[in-house]
């Protein structure tokens, strides 16, 4: 495919999901599926800014995901209804207010992907407060500081009356849907692989490759890092905006460890330095996840397995730090490489 | 002024003295040499240099300002070239991005500039592929552009790492042990390089070297260092018949 069609291409397919799902031609069931494989493609992608491009290992997604998700959803469910309807901000007890009524305006759809956008600068922001501590030094720090993040964040909300404690926030209105999925998994990959394709993407691979030596060739390592991070955390925190308003209700153990687990997962079957592995990756774990549904609880040894069995014969992944070349400007397709083949 | 001048620089680790009072002066286009014994303090004088580490005491005056406490990459942005004794190149990434890589703090446009890809984005990336082409034609080594960088010969990927140290456009260019590792054919072709991107990049160059052929033959100006504390400096003739030079490389005569 060349690159020009690229736009062209991704147009059609926008209007035939959107088409199709406005239409009621894919099933509800079709449609989740779908969606979430948009949310996973962007959890995938930002996390693999870090443990692929960085070499860093994070292993806390879920706690940034659990910050733009509870930011997000407070704004739908709280604040937004507070000023429309003139609902109590801080509702006591398990009381939520009906948002039925503002979230069938169309106008909610424009509303909406501004509280994601708010939800993930709040992640951004938390993502800050962990990497200025903790890219003063290197190695396997990261991995035990954002395992410690994941279990600070899950427990702040558990104990947080306002958000619900652990029971969390009911009654999310339903505005995640395919057509706007898409067009957020678009723009944040579109946004990463930029990002990724710049100075600032080349400064984080350098540092991964050698520390030292990008920092004696002008690379400013510990902003390089941190940079890279928040990005990551913001679209953590985009995809766990959407994720609240698909599933309608969320508490502090949606995002247990378990979900960043999952987005381990993703990122390694998918390859690793890679936006289109992490596209792959997302639609082939979530495919593979609904596909194996018959099985049961079996699906929970097969999927293990089939990893393990990735791990052991292609250890790089699907795409193994290599990108589709539709993905990559004209003058990069030659050039591009950043893993080994 | 010097563009380089090192007063009573003194580095400890723990409870060593790895340097010991070093002083030097270097002007603008000379080529100096420091030689000396295994162990002497050679690399870590080159690390205080360019800030990897901070040292104990003393100042490195680089271009007329004291660069003493600065970050590494802060030194480097202000024209410190380097290169190392075992190669330390991005190997997974192509040669060419190894390159683009040192124009890092030249390459100065916004974050949203970079996530839309703008008009200066796209202006000022191809500045820095162009300038890394360059590069590499002038080393020669632009046929291996796009080949991973540890998939290269040794000898070329030391010219990549002399590419490299040139592409963050230093005044200083600090070079460990350039030749090591060579053959005496390669050694040759690399001296002359040396002396070749001196002219051509208006460059001030500080090298290690323990090969003596190489030193005697392209350093104006030579230092011998030995337990990190100078012990002769001066042409390659008066180094040569330096009698503390000599007992630092051949010991002391022994009289039967």
């Amino acid at each position: 495919m060349k690159k020009t069609y690229l736009p062209l291409a991704l147009i059609g397919l926008f209007v035939v999901l959107a088409g199709a799902s406005w239409l009621g031609l894919l099933s509800d069931y079709i449609q989740t599926v779908l969606i979430f494989m948009g949310i996973n493609a962007i959890l995938t992608a930002s996390l693999n800014l870090v443990n692929g491009y960085m070499g860093e290992f994070s292993v806390g997604h879920a706690g940034f995901m659990a910050v733009g998700a509870y930011i997000s959803a407070v704004l739908t469910t709280r604040v937004i209804p507070h000023f429309v309807l003139g609902t109590p901000l801080v509702p006591s007890g398990l009381y939520a207010p009906d948002v039925t009524a503002w979230a069938a305006n169309p106008a909610a759809y424009l509303v909406f992907p501004l509280t994601l956008l708010i939800g993930g600068l709040g992640a951004a922001l938390a993502g800050l407060l962990v990497a200025v501590p903790s890219f003063k030094i290197r190695g396997d720090y990261l991995a035990i500081i954002t395992l410690a993040v994941n279990y600070i964040v899950k427990s702040a909300f558990e104990n947080t009356q306002a958000v619900g404690g652990s029971r969390g926030i009911t009654g999310i209105p339903k505005l995640t849907n395919v057509p706007l999925v898409f067009l957020c998994a678009v723009v944040s990959l579109w946004a990463m692989r930029n990002f990724i394709l710049s100075n600032f993407g080349r400064g984080v691979v350098a540092v991964r490759e050698d520390e030292i030596a990008a920092s004696l060739m002008t690379v400013n390592t510990r902003h390089s890092k941190i940079l890279a991070f928040c990005i990551s955390s913001f679209f953590a925190g985009i995809g766990g905006g959407l994720l609240a308003h698909l599933l309608l209700y969320i508490n502090p153990s949606t995002f247990s460890i378990l979900k960043s687990v999952e987005c381990l997962a993703m990122v390694y079957l998918g390859g690793m330095s890679s936006i289109s592995g992490s596209i792959l990756g997302a639609i082939a774990y979530t495919g593979l996840s609904e596909a194996l549904r018959p099985l049961r609880l079996w699906k929970w040894v097969v999927i293990p397995l089939i990893l393990i069995f990735l791990m052991l014969f292609r250890r790089e992944g699907i795409m193994g730090g290599r990108e589709f070349t539709f993905l990559l400007p004209k003058e990069e397709v030659k050039g591009y490489a950043t893993a080994s083949d | 002024m010097p563009l380089l001048q090192i007063k009573d620089l003194t580095h400890f680790f723990g409870g060593l003295k790895a340097v010991d009072d070093f002083e030097v002066e270097i002007e603008k286009g000379e080529i100096v040499g420091l030689i000396g014994p295994n162990g002497a303090g050679k690399t870590t004088i080159f690390n205080l240099i360019c800030g990897l580490y901070t040292p104990t005491e003393g100042e490195i005056i680089f271009n007329g300002s004291n660069v003493v406490g600065l970050p590494s990459h802060e030194v480097a942005s202000r024209g410190v070239g380097r290169t190392f004794q075992n190669l330390r190149l991005f190997n997974d990434l192509t040669v060419l991005n190894n390159i683009k890589i040192a124009q890092y703090s030249q390459a100065n446009y916004s974050l949203t500039d970079a996530f839309l890809r703008t008009k200066r984005y796209l202006g000022k990336e191809r500045e820095v592929e162009e300038r890394a082409y360059e590069l590499l034609e002038t080393i020669g080594i632009s046929g291996h552009a796009h080949q991973l960088t540890k998939n290269l010969s040794y000898g070329d990927q030391r010219r990549v790492e002399m590419a490299r140290a040139l592409a963050l456009r230093p005044r200083l260019l600090l070079l460990d042990e350039p030749t090591a590792g060579m053959s005496p054919a390669e050694m040759i072709t690399m001296t002359e390089l040396i002396e070749e991107i001196r002219g051509m990049f208006d460059l001030t160059i500080f090298l290690i070297e323990h090969r003596m052929r190489v030193v005697m033959g392209i350093c104006e100006w030579i230092l011998a260092i030995d337990f990190g504390a100078l012990i002769g400096e001066g042409t390659p003739d008066e180094i040569r018949n330096n009698p503390k030079v000599i007992k630092a490389y051949l010991g002391e005569e022994v009289m039967i």
